[in-house]
């Protein structure tokens, strides 16, 4: 069933490079059609999962017998969650870029392809067709982003997609050298991540092979000091593009650590935690540090996603079960929440008013000509800072809950982080919205020349903050999910003498 | 009458050949050129599909005249891949303007592949070096057909040049080998240099040979004519001598180290290098893939580009040559076939191209997928595989080749280093590929004029370029269609 | 256990209510009506409630518990006690008072309504929940409406206010949350009255010791640092000097109806952590520092008195005295969480002690929001000013006007027969015993408290009259309506705390129980 949001994504780009080229409105529909069946997929696909402590396989057959590698994909309860993420953010991002004029077919094409290649990721359990599936998401992330972004966008572009290929290069190395190796341990020549993962490798090999896949992923999950692509990419990017960037792609890297680097290499993971949870704390602090300095707003926003990607990856570092469990919520919390921000500063402001630029927006007084942007930012602001009752909250308690245990001092400096972060979330909604010097004159005039929020924002913007709210009210919905998972036998050795 | 039998294929295409050269003779004579390269390409594709059939079906195992020619399923496969590329080679050339002498272009080309699949199916030094020879002197001519471009008649001069040399130290080994172990054939001459350790003139006959096949497979240092040659030749050419000739060359060259010089490896792996034909050829693997991918960023044209980018996966190939087994050889195979197809179809793409608008630069390429969707969607599929994106066959040729070279001795992961140094190498190479394609699909409005103006893309070309992008994605999802003719052959060969 | 849920019904009321009001947006009036209507209707409610609580319990009623979030611990619990009892009405009475204050400002009023109802679901959360994570979701859900009340209707300086205020408190609120966090792993609890039981035991050092393993660190040194984060938390709410800085600016910076609010019960919730949460989960800790945190009460109470002598603005004055008042509530429960070996009946005089601060919790909130709104009321007739030094013998045109005012100022200073006498003689009688020192340097506080209420009193109301405001118009009929009930409240409690006192005996003299291990 599962499987089907990423055939459905495929067959959408099918269908799309087939449309005549000039009909917009055709393709819009087509595309959201396609997302809207995925995300439905996903939701049945993942209630239906009885156990989600299980890895539940939906397809199994050879592939490449020479290598080892078949064509497995199968789900457990964190692939749910993130399955059930790219749904949601594929069809916001979808209905946040109704207003795309240029090439609409090609734009939903490449969107699509994105998709399909975010689902297989996150379904695939053998390693060659999930690291196929990672590459697959490296060129029309690309594209979207020349083609259609903004901001020196080629450059942007083009340093995302060779940091993304560099990393996966370096995944590449740990890929190959990792095969090699459990074939002599194994005896037989085997991808498949569960046989993996209880092929004992040797500790040596442990040692080097892990910070080489690790820091292979987490290039794309924004570990300081790799996360230099983020704040360009997101910025020249489109909206949807910075949607999906920092609400799934960004997962990409993150779920990459836990579900490769970590499940493979224990031993390895335990040697470098402490190292790996410096980089991230230092990641929060210093994303927070340098959003709130910036100009730009969508800089700002950028940033930021350094910074909340650094507690998933404390969230990985702590090895213990709260820690993970709250890495894996964090990752979905931030797809909604960021997902949402970038939404407000690209569509709803940028579109409409060409600029991101705090000084020409603080004339603007947009909180009257755009009360809904306004409030959406305000909520998504809200709950990107981890204010208790969004989904942020929740993922963040468990993460320092889990730096407690492991790493104290890292939990006490990481609150710094949230504070900073309160701070240049505040500073954003007031420069961007409830400016004081906004004089009334520009306001009125403002207002008028400003097209109104549109239906399909509206309706997205709801979406997200609903999500958010659910889970930040209501956690359990996904913790029942990725709790149990955490304690089957493919983290049991990570999280050897680490439970919690 | 075995003979003829075993080299069947290899006979009809000699046929083929002379049929190709005499109805363009009589009967075409005064034809527009369009239409005779229409026929006679339709009657040399007809006889590459024929021979590919021929190839394809038997199952016959043979070796005659003691490794003169041996015919086993493997052989079979590779030639198969060989006449594939010829026929697209054949098909991309119909749109040619380069020349009115049709007949000898296709003739030309048919013997060369007729050389080729000599070549492949040598296992004795004399018949390898005799068809490389035929192999050679066809593709020097076919480098200076255009004989209304000096450079295409500079080019060629500098390629047989640089080529007469290499025949020259491929003979002058091939004689040392001869001398030492007294017997042309690969598998004595293994037996001969058993037990006698690396001697001097063991090493000046590795080093020899080497250089010899160095020049042939265009790898750093002896690379210095491919860029000049792909530049200058016309476009169908410089193709095929990119990748018929290379699936050849590679083939040979992995058989003579891993049969002719077994037991004079040595060892490559990181810290413990044991002389032997394995460093020197780690030398050469580790020049070409940074010298091959660093040079190909600073070029502008798309030919002379993908000269550098073939110098480099000769290095990437080098590497399954190093891992001396069945999985290094079934590995290296899969790679020169798939890069072969890609090459290809990157070339016609540039023909193409280059007919339109005159030059080859990657300027001429803004805005291509305006222009011409079809095209650049098939340019996007050729150079991403180049470039080892997954799920085209490029990235599976590269995974089949690194991981057979790690996994070459076990646990001990020997080679890793290069296999470290070939991935980097490789994420480089996405670069310069992703110039190219940003300048197809991103780039706009400079030139408003010519990116509304439609590309007129002829249409047996166009049908070539897709089924090739076709087979390139086919085999990247299912990379285990072309693995198993390969290792099927390869269990049975040795 | 689980009977009507009261408290649940409670909260929702103002926070659906709030939605409703903004929903409403274009028919301001009908906003402005439903949203007094729906304070009253929690007034009404708290009323109920407080007509049902059983007061010779000292346990907690109306109890709710619900699972939340099993996997990790999470209730829904609720509850209160006399202590929250009080609170509760505290603020069911100050939020319609500062929703009247504002009846006239017609800037956006849906909203203002809205933000304040949302503010009066926080603050009756965070006054019922038992259980840390909702708790936590309610504390900081107050903060935000707070936030956009300063920053939409504030002074001139109210961004950067706003923003201190906003940052200020989330330092404190992160400190909080990774004390609760170290708390939830060594214990499993989120619970607070699960926690105060183990407290009891002596459980919770040894725990967390044993959980976080830090090994250069000592098990009391370490608690100790936890205990600081959680202090920092309601310490920078509170506030105790020298966390004060954002009070003066937010305060004096916010509307006066907001700041009515933020005074009157926004203050509350820190000393109201102090005394369900910091006390009873952490009294080993406290009693290890309690010579610093006693003076820190004493220098809370002096330097703020000083600090508002020294003002020349009535809302930054009157905010010092805020920090003043609630510093006796500090240096009394500081005073009764100690051992008190020395001392005859330590219960007795503890019991008086917390009676001090409850009542002088209840009392501060009330007097500061009715000050906070007669100075509304001054700055809607003088068109914005509140200088000390702008008026000057009103007295004598606005005769209502001064009378009223008066008798708040006076029942801040302490005069007896008014409410604010009573708990301060609590707090000095049971703080006297127990922390002698202290608490007579203390008393220094009471006389500067004096001199500045009285500076103002003449000041403003006595001397020549400023003839720009010989025309100042007294209080209307409307006015008296909303001040007389809080004054007449004054009186009430004044002349009898039994009022109030009966409703809390029997929680103080639980909590003696639990502050004595």
């Amino acid at each position: 069933m599962l499987a089907w949001t990423i055939y459905i994504s495929f067959l959408g780009v099918l269908v799309l490079m087939l449309l005549p080229r000039d009909d917009a409105r055709l393709a819009r529909i087509t595309a959201l059609t396609t997302a809207v069946a995925g995300l439905i997929v996903a939701l049945m696909g993942s209630f239906q999962q009885a156990n989600p402590a299980e890895i539940v396989t939906i397809t199994k057959c050879a592939w490449i017998p020479t290598l080892g590698a078949s064509y497995y994909l199968a789900a457990d309860g964190i692939s749910l969650t993130l399955v059930v993420l790219t749904g949601l953010a594929a069809v916001a991002g979808i209905l946040f870029s109704w207003n795309i004029e240029k090439r609409t077919k090609e734009f939903f094409a490449f969107y699509l392809a994105l998709i399909g290649g975010v689902y297989g990721v996150f379904l695939s359990f053998d390693l060659l067709l999930l690291f196929v599936f990672y590459e697959l998401t490296i060129i029309p992330k690309y594209f979207l982003i020349a083609r259609w972004g903004s901001t020196r966008k080629e450059y942007g572009a083009m340093k995302l997609a060779l940091y993304s290929f560099i990393g996966s290069h370096l995944v590449l190395i740990g890929l190959v050298a990792t095969w090699a190796v459990a074939r002599t341990s194994l005896g037989h020549a085997s991808l498949d991540l569960k046989e993996l993962a209880q092929a004992t490798l040797p500790l040596e090999f442990q040692k080097w092979a892990f910070p080489l896949t690790f820091v292979g992923f987490a290039i794309l999950a924004g570990m300081w000091p790799f996360h230099t692509w983020a704040p360009t990419g997101h910025v020249a990017a489109p909206t949807a593009g910075s949607m999906l960037l920092a609400g799934v792609v960004m997962k990409l890297g993150a779920y990459g650590c836990l579900r490769v680097a970590m499940v493979l290499f224990p031993e390895g993971a335990r040697m470098w935690s402490g190292t790996i949870a410096v980089l991230a704390v230092i990641g929060i602090i210093y994303g927070a540090g340098v959003a709130l300095v910036q100009k730009d707003f969508k800089f700002v926003i950028g940033y930021s996603s350094v910074s909340h990607m650094g507690f998933v990856l404390l969230g990985l570092a702590t090895l213990n079960t709260v820690g993970l469990s709250g890495a894996v919520l964090q990752m979905f919390s931030h797809g909604i929440i960021a997902g949402l921000l970038f939404a407000v500063v690209g569509r709803m402001v940028y579109d409409r008013t060409h600029t991101r630029d705090f000084g020409e927006l603080e004339g603007m007084g947009l909180s009257r000509a755009l009360p809904f942007a306004g409030v959406t930012f305000v909520l998504a602001g809200i709950a990107s800072m981890g204010l208790p009752g969004f989904s942020g909250f929740v993922a963040e308690l468990q993460v320092l809950m889990g730096a407690w245990k492991a790493f104290p001092v890292a939990a006490v400096v990481t609150g710094i982080g949230i504070v900073v972060g309160v701070a240049y979330t505040l500073r954003a909604v007031q420069k961007a919205f409830y400016a004081d010097g906004a004089d009334r004159t520009n306001m009125t005039h403002g207002a008028h020349a400003l097209e109104p929020i549109s239906i399909p924002e509206r309706l997205a913007a709801v979406m997200l903050i609903g999500v958010s709210l659910v889970v930040g009210l209501y956690p359990s919905v996904l913790l029942n999910w990725i709790e149990p998972c955490l304690s089957s036998p493919l983290f049991e050795r990570l999280l050897k003498g680490g439970a919690l | 009458m075995e003979v003829l039998k075993l080299a069947a294929p290899e006979t009809v295409l000699v046929v083929i050949a002379l049929a190709v050269l005499a109805v363009d003779l009589l009967a075409l004579r005064g034809q527009p050129v369009s239409m005779r390269f229409g026929i006679g390409a339709a009657v040399a594709g007809l006889g590459c599909a024929a021979t590919m059939l021929m190839l394809l079906g038997r199952h016959a195992h043979a070796n005659l005249f003691d490794g003169m020619l041996v015919v086993d399923p493997l052989t079979n496969v590779v030639k198969a891949a060989i006449v594939l590329l010829t026929l697209f080679t054949v098909l991309i050339s119909t749109a040619g303007k380069f020349t009115e002498h049709v007949g000898e272009y296709l003739a030309l080309i048919l013997l060369a592949t007729v050389g080729m699949m000599f070549l492949v199916s040598a296992e004795d030094l004399l018949m390898i070096f005799i068809s490389l020879e035929l192999l050679s002197l066809s593709l020097y001519v076919l480098t200076a057909f255009n004989k209304r471009n000096i450079k295409s008649a500079e080019a060629a001069l500098k390629y047989f040049l640089f080529g007469g040399m290499a025949a020259a130290f491929t003979l002058f080994g091939l004689s040392l080998l001869y001398g030492m172990s007294g017997s042309t054939n690969l598998h004595r001459i293994a037996e001969g240099l058993a037990g006698k350790g690396m001697d001097p003139l063991l090493i000046v006959a590795v080093v020899t040979t080497l250089i010899g096949f160095g020049f042939k497979v265009a790898a750093v240092p002896f690379h210095l004519w491919a860029p000049d040659a792909y530049e200058g030749a016309p476009t169908p050419s410089a193709a095929f001598i990119a990748t018929g000739s290379k699936v050849a060359s590679f083939f040979i060259l992995a058989k003579i180290m891993m049969i002719g010089f077994a037991g004079a490896e040595g060892s490559a792996a990181w810290r413990t290098f044991i002389s032997g034909w394995m460093p020197a050829m780690a030398l050469l693997a580790a020049l070409s893939m940074v010298l091959g991918n660093l040079t190909a960023i600073a070029q502008t044209s798309l030919k002379r580009l993908l000269a550098y980018s073939a110098i480099a996966h000769g290095g990437y190939m080098l590497l399954a040559v190093m891992a001396n087994n069945e999985a290094g050889m079934a590995g290296l195979l899969y790679y020169v076939i798939t890069y072969g197809l890609a090459t290809l179809g990157a070339f016609g793409v540039v023909q193409v191209v280059e007919d339109a608008t005159g030059n080859d630069s990657i300027i001429s390429f803004t805005g291509l997928s305006r222009r011409a969707p079809a095209l650049s969607l098939c340019l996007l599929v050729f150079l991403l595989s180049l470039g080892g994106i997954p799920p085209l066959a490029g990235f599976f040729g590269k995974f089949f080749v690194f991981s057979a070279a790690v996994g070459a001795d076990g646990n001990h992961l020997g080679l890793l280093w290069l296999v470290i140094l070939a991935i980097a190498m490789s994420a480089v190479s996405f670069y310069y590929y992703l110039r190219v394609l940003k300048a197809a699909y991103v780039a706009d409005g400079a030139d408003v004029t010519q990116a509304t103006n439609m590309m007129a893309v002829p249409v047996a070309t166009l049908a070539a370029l897709v089924l090739l992008a076709f087979l390139v994605v086919i085999l990247g999802c299912a990379p285990a269609l072309l693995m198993g003719l390969l290792q099927a052959g390869d269990q049975v060969g040795h | 256990m689980n009977g009507f849920p009261w408290l649940t019904v409670l909260t929702l009321v103002p926070l659906i209510g709030g939605v409703l009001v903004v929903g409403m947006g274009g028919q301001k009036q009908l906003a402005r009506k439903l949203t007094l209507g729906l304070s009253l209707l929690s007034l009404g409610i708290a009323l109920l409630i407080w007509k049902n609580f059983d007061a010779a319990s000292g346990d907690l009623q109306f109890s709710e518990r619900l699972d939340w979030v099993k996997s990790l611990g999470i209730q829904y619990h609720l509850g209160i006690d006399g202590l929250g009892l009080l609170m509760l009405l505290l603020t069911a009475i100050v939020t319609p008072l500062s929703l009247m204050a504002f009846w006239h400002n017609h800037d956006r009023s849906h909203i203002f309504g809205a933000l304040v109802l949302w503010l009066q679901a926080g603050l009756f959360g965070t006054f019922t929940a038992l259980n840390f994570f909702h708790w936590f979701i309610f504390w900081e859900l107050g903060l935000i409406p707070a936030f956009f009340l300063v920053k939409f209707w504030g002074g001139p300086n109210r961004g950067p206010a706003a923003t201190q205020f906003f940052v200020y408190t989330m330092v404190g609120s992160i400190g909080l949350l990774l004390a609760f966090l170290a708390l939830r792993l060594a214990t499993g609890s989120f619970d607070f009255i699960e926690l105060a039981a183990m407290a009891k035991r002596g459980e919770i050092s040894v725990k967390l010791g044993d959980a976080l393993g830090w090994k250069s660190l000592s098990y009391s040194t370490l608690a100790l640092l936890v205990f600081g984060l959680a202090f920092l938390g309601f310490a920078v709410k509170v506030p105790v000097i020298p966390f004060h800085t954002w009070l003066p600016v937010a305060y004096s910076e916010a509307p006066s109806p907001v700041t009515m609010l933020l005074t009157g019960v926004m203050s509350k919730m820190g000393v109201y952590g102090f005394l369900r949460i910091l006390l009873p989960i952490f009294p080993e800790q406290v009693r290890l520092v309690l010579t610093p945190l006693l003076w820190l009460a004493v220098l809370t109470i002096v330097l703020s008195a000083c600090a508002a002598f020294a003002q020349r603005d009535l809302k930054r004055m009157l905010a010092y005295s805020s920090i003043n008042h609630l510093g006796y509530c500090l240096l009394a429960m500081f005073a009764a969480a100690g051992a008190a070996t020395m001392v005859n009946q330590p219960e007795l005089q503890k019991a008086a002690a917390l009676n001090g601060v409850l009542l002088q919790m209840f009392n501060h909130g009330l007097t500061a929001s009715v000050l906070f709104l007669f100075v509304t009321l001054l700055e809607k007739r003088s068109g914005g000013l509140r200088g000390l030094d702008d008026f000057g013998g009103i007295r004598k045109v606005v005769p209502v006007f001064t009378g009223l005012m008066g008798i708040s100022l006076f029942s801040s200073l302490g005069l007896p027969g008014l409410n604010g006498f009573v708990g301060e003689f609590l707090v000095f009688k049971g703080a006297f015993p127990l922390a002698p020192w202290t608490t007579a340097v203390a008393t220094i506080g009471l006389l500067v408290t004096a001199v500045f209420l009285l500076t103002l009193i003449q000041r403003v109301f006595c001397g020549p009259l400023n003839e720009k405001w010989a025309k100042l118009p007294d209080l209307t009929a409307s006015e008296l309506w909303l001040v007389i009930p809080s004054t007449v409240l004054m009186f009430v409690v004044g002349i009898y705390p039994q009022l109030v006192l009966g409703v809390i005996d029997a929680t103080v003299v639980k909590l003696v129980q639990q502050l004595n291990f």
